[in-house]
Parts: structure tokens; C-alpha cells; sequence
């Protein structure tokens, strides 16, 4: 019958339209599951990809590994699932990924009209510019009347339009939705800049055919802070995940690595004591077993470790701690105590 | 449901029939009844989103459509910057959707025709080769089309300080196809008005024509005279206003040309794939439609003396329409949405620039609205002036 088939046809497209139901406490379906599903790039390296063996590599992979660890005690109950620019808030808000670890911009409009809770900054980065280096350009302001490719779907766009409007420059972009797609045309000659956050950009000059005949201009036109978010709703797993990465960078301020952490629970600086829950307390407090940052620190690392791991001078995108070294040494990686 | 073959039962004593005997009430309960379930789940769908969104605080409504922009899109119709709002900005990608599809449409209605013709030629290699070039064009996928022309043009053409310059301000580069312009004189628009107005007048001489050769036999070469008139009053107009050459040519100038017209590569790789890929299917449609006509008919015609054009015009066109015209309908319809594939090549159609305001304002659910709006508007409005020009093809049965 004609209009059977009409109203079964409404229905489906309804219910594709709708996919927000999900119920319960975002803490208490993650314990039930057994596994954090986290949300990541799957096409950045040093951040978030799949290395040739299938294994996930990355700084926001090592995050939600660490909250893995926190919860469960074990950094290798965490499945990832690879989201584009465009897919990333919507699959938190849906409830299809329980947490965000995919290089995303702290912003006012994303924390307060996406119904999210950004927590601690895992990486501090600026977009930038790359250029070939044969046009001779020394500063972004030489850019006037460029054309510049840019990748959808992030921060970027507006940063872009709004830096070339402050400085009264014309410009026209190039967007292109895939990354790898956005890298050929550049490289092909099809723009003369390309703007991205400087750790992508060291990502792709990797990739290029001849890196050394691309430069990074100096100027960093915005601030990034990029940070693993959560939904609203669920207060304990916000700070469960917000201490993760807290612990990992206090944990590297008071020098425990992976490697010491053993020695460290004999420590008898009561701040150590506290911290690895040879003092317990911080573990009932966030609802976690006393041996969490325990866990974190010898499954995962410290801070430092896992930045050097995945994007440190050794690594091949060779990026310096810059922004992200400790306070300590003049960064802004700073955690507030444990206790 | 169809009501009209089944007795109602309310000619013969209407008492007698209890009403759940009735086929044609009943049939009034059951729709009734369908209309409110249709009517309570949508309601149901729709304050559950409603509900699930607040509940998350996130923010609903069209209200960002007022917002600035604050993003740039490479290629408009109309004047935008990025401090103009998000309603301008998606009528900018709208637009841009229009005319990649309504330029397609044309194109692809042109060489499809075409090819298709040529593959029903008794000369061997030309319908050979149309032959071919159908295959090819139908059995690759549109996608891998679009990313190959896109290559080619970025790939092969040299960067604005190596382009070729074929002829005096034309530019061909990497940055697309850069051409000299008049300079914007009143000339060109009153042009521009005499031209349609030709049009019009020559559309009524036309029917004028057609009725009096139906009176008298007398027939009246009004296509000829409105063909003449509409090359030749405008260049009058254009001297009248002292023949004005002022060219706008297009300069380098730091990174890029400034002046002229620039045709951008993204913008002709993808009208290239759009209109190679669907005239293949085109092509195949017109064929049948010229293969639909019996041969009798077309030896008939020749027999009574018609030259081969009139044949086409008289015999064959009117009744192979009527097989053309539906699938070509649905031709350009794909054509419209395969548009969409633009993001994936960098044009700034509707769909990509709805993406980026989705992506600015988190509001996925009303963007993606505006999508299914969008393109079903675009889609109805397509096949409703298919379908009255069907209508008036059809064959009038007499």
C-alpha cells in the first residue's frame, strides 16, 4: 500500500534525525561497558593515528589511555574511534563516544552552546602559516592578496578570515575536506600558503615531497589551547578526566616517570606520598581506586614522556616544548597540588 | 488509496449499512487514523530532540543565522566579506550551487544530445567513439572524475608568475583561467535589455508566424528575422553609446592577477566531471528516444518530400521527447545532487559552506535541515518545470 510505505518512510528519516538518546550517568555506563570509547583524529600523527601494525599512536591517544588507566587500572581498555573536524562534537553530544581526545580548541561557544566541558590543556598551539620557500616571504603580513588553503571544520577558518580582516589584506581560500587531499593541492602549487595549527603544519611539512623547500612563517596568528572535553552532566567523570592529565603533568614536575615510579612509592616527601596514594585519599575523593596516578604514570607516563614519545625533537615532527614545558622551565604546563 | 472503483454502498438504503462496513468510511478511519500516527511520532521525534538538547544545553534555533560569519568564501555571485551574517553567507553557497548546476544542466543537455546522435551516425568511428566515450564516462565513478580533472588543473597548469598567456589577456594558471572584461559602461546593460527584449518580441512573431502559415500555407521566416535582429540591434545600441572599449585586464600583481574575470579551478573541474559524467547518461537516453520512433515513419516523411531537418523537427523530436523528457528530468536532478561532491575539491557550494556554519555554531540539527530544505526546493522546482514541459510535449491524442 502506497501509504504504508509513506509513513515507514517518515518514520525512518525521523528517527535518522534524531539520535540523541542515551541515559544514565556517562561515569557509571563507562564502568558498565568495561571501556572508555574515546573520539580521536585518526589522521594526525604524533596526535592521533593508527601506526602500520593497527595500534593507535598519539599525545591524545596516550590521554585517554591514561583515563583508561585511572579507571580501570589498565591504560588498554580504551576503544577509539576516528572522527572528522565536522563529526566530533556531535558524536560527544550523541553519546556514540564517551570522550573527546582529538585536538579541539577550548572556545567559549563550544563549551557553553555545545553542551560540553573542556578540562585540562593536553597541548598549547597557535595556527601559523606555511610557505614555499622560493616565494621569498619572511612574515605573514607579506600575504596580501594570497590564495591560502585551509582545512574545514576547525577553528581555523575564522582565525584566518578574521587575521587577513585586522590586517586589511585580501585573500582567497581554498577549502578542501580531507587533510591528505588539502597537503597534495598545496603541495601541488594550487595555494601559496597553508594554514593549519603549527603542530599540523609540522606534521605535513613531514609528509611533503621536499621539506626543507617549505618554511613556517613565525607568526602564531591565534591561541589553541587543546583540550580532551566531556558533555555536561556528569561532574565526577569531568574531574576523573581533568585529573588525568593533571596527574601526568604534576607528575613530571615532581620527576616521576614510568621508569621510577617503583622506587617513588618508597618516597617520603609526604607530596609524593599523597600523590602516588601511598597517603590514600585522592583516589576515594574522585571515586577511583588509591592506585591511579599509580597506574597512569607506569602503564602511560609522565607529561614529558609522552610528549617526547609522540611529538618530541626526536620524533618526526621534532617539535620543542615550547608552550608546553612545565611553568617550571618557562612553559605553561601547570598542575594545582594534589591534595 | 484509491477510492473510486469501490461502491460506496450510500446510494441503496443507507441506514441498512452499519458505517465499519462502509468501504468508504472506513477508509476515512484508516487515513484518519494514519494522519495521527504520522502526526504523534514526528511530534513525538520532535520535542524529544527538543528536550534531549536542553537537557545538554545545546543551543537550538535559527537565531545564529543573524551572527557574523566571520569566515571567507573563496568564490560568490554576490558581494561577501566575512563580516556579513551567516544568512548571507549560506545564500552565497546557495547561489554557487545554482549556477555549477544550472551551467551543468545546460552543458550536459547540449553534449549529451550531441553524443547521443553521434552514436546513432552511420559514420563507423564516430559512433564508435561516442560509444566509447559513454562507457568510459558512465563506469567510472563521479567522484574519481572530479578528483582527476581537479589534478590536472592544479597539477598541470604553471603558477601565476609562469602562466600561459595564449592570447592578449587571457591567463591560464594553476589559480584557474584569468580573462580581460569590458570596464563596466551603460552600454552593456541596455545591450543586454534590447537582447531580451528581441526575445520576447521575437517569441510572439514566432506564434504570429505559426498561426498564419496554419491560415494560409504562407509560411514566415520568424526565427531567421529574431536571429538577425538580436545580433544586430545590440551592436547598434553599443554605437549609439560611441563604442566604448575600455578593457578591464588582469594584472599580476604580488601573489595573484587582480582584474578580469577569474574562472577558478575548483569551479571548472567540477562543472567538467558534473557535465562529462551525466551527458554520458544523457546521451544514452536520447538515443532511445530517437531509436523509439519507428523507421516507417522517418522513410514515411521523406517519402512526401520533407527535407531531413524538417523530418527532425515535425516527426521525430515531438514524439522522442516524450521518451527523453522524464529520465532527463531525473539526469539533472543527479546532476544538482551530485553537486554536493564540490566539498571534496574545494568549491564553496552549499553543502560546504553549511558545514562550516554548522561547525562554527554546533547547531548540526538546523544546518543539516537547511540542507534537506535546500536541495528539496531546488529538486521540486527542477522536476515541476520538467513536467510542464513535458506536459506541453506530449503527444496530443486526437
Amino acid at each position: 500500500m502506497k501509504l504504508t510505505k509513506v509513513l515507514v518512510l517518515i518514520l525512518t528519516l525521523c528517527l535518522m534525525v534524531v539520535t540523541f538518546a542515551h541515559a544514565g550517568k556517562d561515569l557509571d555506563a563507562v564502568k558498565s561497558k568495561g571501556f572508555i570509547q574515546a573520539g580521536v583524529n585518526g589522521g594526525v600523527f604524533g596526535f592521533g593515528m593508527p601506526d602500520e601494525k593497527g595500534v593507535w599512536k598519539g599525545l591524545d591517544v596516550d590521554t585517554a589511555r591514561a583515563v583508561a588507566a585511572a579507571i580501570f587500572g589498565d591504560a588498554d581498555k580504551v576503544k577509539f574511534t576516528p572522527l572528522t573536524a565536522q563529526q566530533r562534537f556531535t558524536a560527544l553530544q550523541s553519546g556514540e563516544i564517551d570522550l573527546l581526545t582529538r585536538n579541539a580548541t577550548r572556545t567559549l561557544s563550544r563549551e557553553t552552546q555545545l553542551g560540553l566541558n573542556f578540562v585540562a590543556v593536553n597541548y598549547y598551539d597557535g595556527q601559523g602559516f606555511m610557505i614555499p620557500k622560493n616565494l621569498g616571504v619572511k612574515s605573514a603580513k607579506e600575504l596580501d592578496g594570497a590564495t591560502v588553503c585551509v582545512l574545514p571544520g576547525t577553528t581555523t577558518e575564522q582565525n584566518a578570515a578574521d587575521f587577513f580582516r585586522n590586517n586589511k589584506m585580501a585573500w582567497k581560500p581554498v577549502v578542501i575536506e580531507s587533510t591528505t587531499e588539502l597537503a597534495k593541492t598545496f603541495f601541488a602549487g594550487r595555494c601559496d600558503v597553508l594554514t593549519s595549527d603549527a603542530s599540523q603544519l609540522a606534521g605535513t611539512r613531514a609528509i611533503a615531497p621536499n621539506p626543507k623547500d617549505y618554511i613556517i612563517l613565525p607568526e602564531i596568528i591565534s591561541k589553541e589551547p587543546l583540550a580532551p572535553a566531556v558533555r555536561h552532566g556528569d561532574d565526577q567523570f569531568r574531574d576523573i578526566v581533568d585529573f588525568s592529565v593533571l596527574a601526568m603533568i604534576n607528575a613530571e614536575e615532581l620527576g616521576i616517570t614510568s621508569q621510577n615510579v617503583d622506587e617513588m612509592l618508597k618516597s617520603t616527601d609526604p607530596v609524593v606520598q599523597r600523590f602516588l596514594g601511598v597517603s590514600p585519599g585522592n583516589g576515594a575523593a574522585l571515586g577511583l581506586d588509591e592506585k591511579w596516578v599509580y597506574n597512569i604514570i607506569k602503564q602511560v607516563g609522565n607529561y614529558g614522556e609522552v610528549f617526547e614519545r609522540n611529538v618530541g625533537v626526536n620524533t618526526t615532527l621534532g617539535l620543542e616544548r615550547g608552550l608546553n614545558a612545565l611553568w617550571t622551565n618557562g612553559g605553561l604546563m601547570y598542575s594545582p597540588p594534589f591534595k | 488509496m484509491k477510492q473510486s472503483d469501490i461502491p460506496t454502498g450510500s446510494g441503496s438504503s443507507p441506514s441498512a449499512v452499519p458505517f465499519w462496513r462502509d468501504a468508504g468510511k472506513r477508509a476515512l478511519v484508516f487515513q484518519l487514523a494514519a494522519l495521527l500516527i504520522v502526526a504523534g511520532t514526528c511530534y513525538y521525534l520532535f520535542s524529544n530532540t527538543q528536550a534531549n538538547l536542553e537537557r545538554q544545553s545545546i543551543a537550538t534555533g535559527f537565531g545564529f543565522l543573524d551572527k557574523e560569519a566571520s569566515f571567507e568564501i573563496a568564490e560568490s555571485v554576490i558581494a561577501y566579506s566575512a563580516a556579513d551574517t551567516y544568512r548571507k553567507a549560506l545564500l552565497v553557497g546557495a547561489l554557487n550551487t545554482l549556477k555549477v548546476s544550472f551551467i551543468g544542466i545546460i552543458l550536459t543537455t547540449i553534449l549529451g544530445t550531441f553524443i547521443g546522435i553521434a552514436r546513432l551516425s552511420s559514420n563507423w568511428l564516430i559512433s564508435r567513439l561516442s560509444g566509447m566515450f559513454i562507457e568510459v564516462m558512465q563506469n567510472i565513478p563521479v567522484l574519481l572524475q572530479l578528483f582527476f580533472w581537479y589534478a590536472i588543473f592544479y597539477e598541470a597548469f604553471p603558477s601565476p608568475r609562469q602562466a600561459l598567456n595564449p592570447f592578449n589577456g587571457v591567463f591560464l594558471c594553476n589559480r584557474g583561467l584569468i580573462f580581460a572584461i569590458p570596464e563596466a559602461h551603460a552600454a552593456y546593460p541596455a545591450m543586454a535589455w534590447t537582447f531580451l527584449i528581441i526575445l520576447v518580441i521575437g517569441w510572439f512573431l514566432n506564434r504570429w508566424g505559426y498561426r498564419r502559415q496554419e491560415l494560409t500555407g504562407q509560411a514566415f521566416p520568424a526565427l531567421r528575422i529574431t536571429a538577425a535582429a538580436a545580433i544586430l540591434l545590440p551592436l547598434g545600441v553599443w554605437f549609439l553609446y560611441g563604442t566604448p572599449t575600455a578593457m578591464n585586464v588582469p594584472v599580476l600583481r604580488g601573489f595573484n592577477f587582480q582584474g578580469g574575470l577569474t574562472v577558478s579551478p575548483e569551479f571548472s573541474a567540477l562543472l567538467l566531471g558534473l557535465v562529462l559524467y551525466t551527458s554520458a547518461f544523457v546521451a544514452e537516453i536520447v538515443r532511445a528516444g530517437i531509436q523509439s520512433i519507428s523507421r516507417g515513419q522517418i522513410e514515411a516523411a521523406m517519402a512526401i518530400g520533407l527535407r531531413p531537418g524538417r523530418v527532425l523537427q515535425l516527426v521525430v523530436l515531438p514524439q522522442a521527447l516524450r521518451v527523453i523528457i522524464p529520465p532527463l528530468t531525473s539526469q539533472m536532478l543527479n546532476l544538482t545532487k551530485n553537486s554536493t561532491l564540490a566539498i571534496a575539491i574545494g568549491y564553496a557550494d552549499f553543502v560546504a559552506v553549511t558545514n562550516t556554519t554548522i561547525n562554527q555554531t554546533g547547531q548540526a540539527i538546523e544546518g543539516v535541515a537547511l540542507i534537506m530544505i535546500v536541495y528539496l526546493f531546488f529538486s521540486l522546482s527542477t522536476s515541476v518545470f520538467m513536467n510542464w514541459y513535458n506536459k506541453r510535449m506530449a503527444l496530443v491524442e486526437r
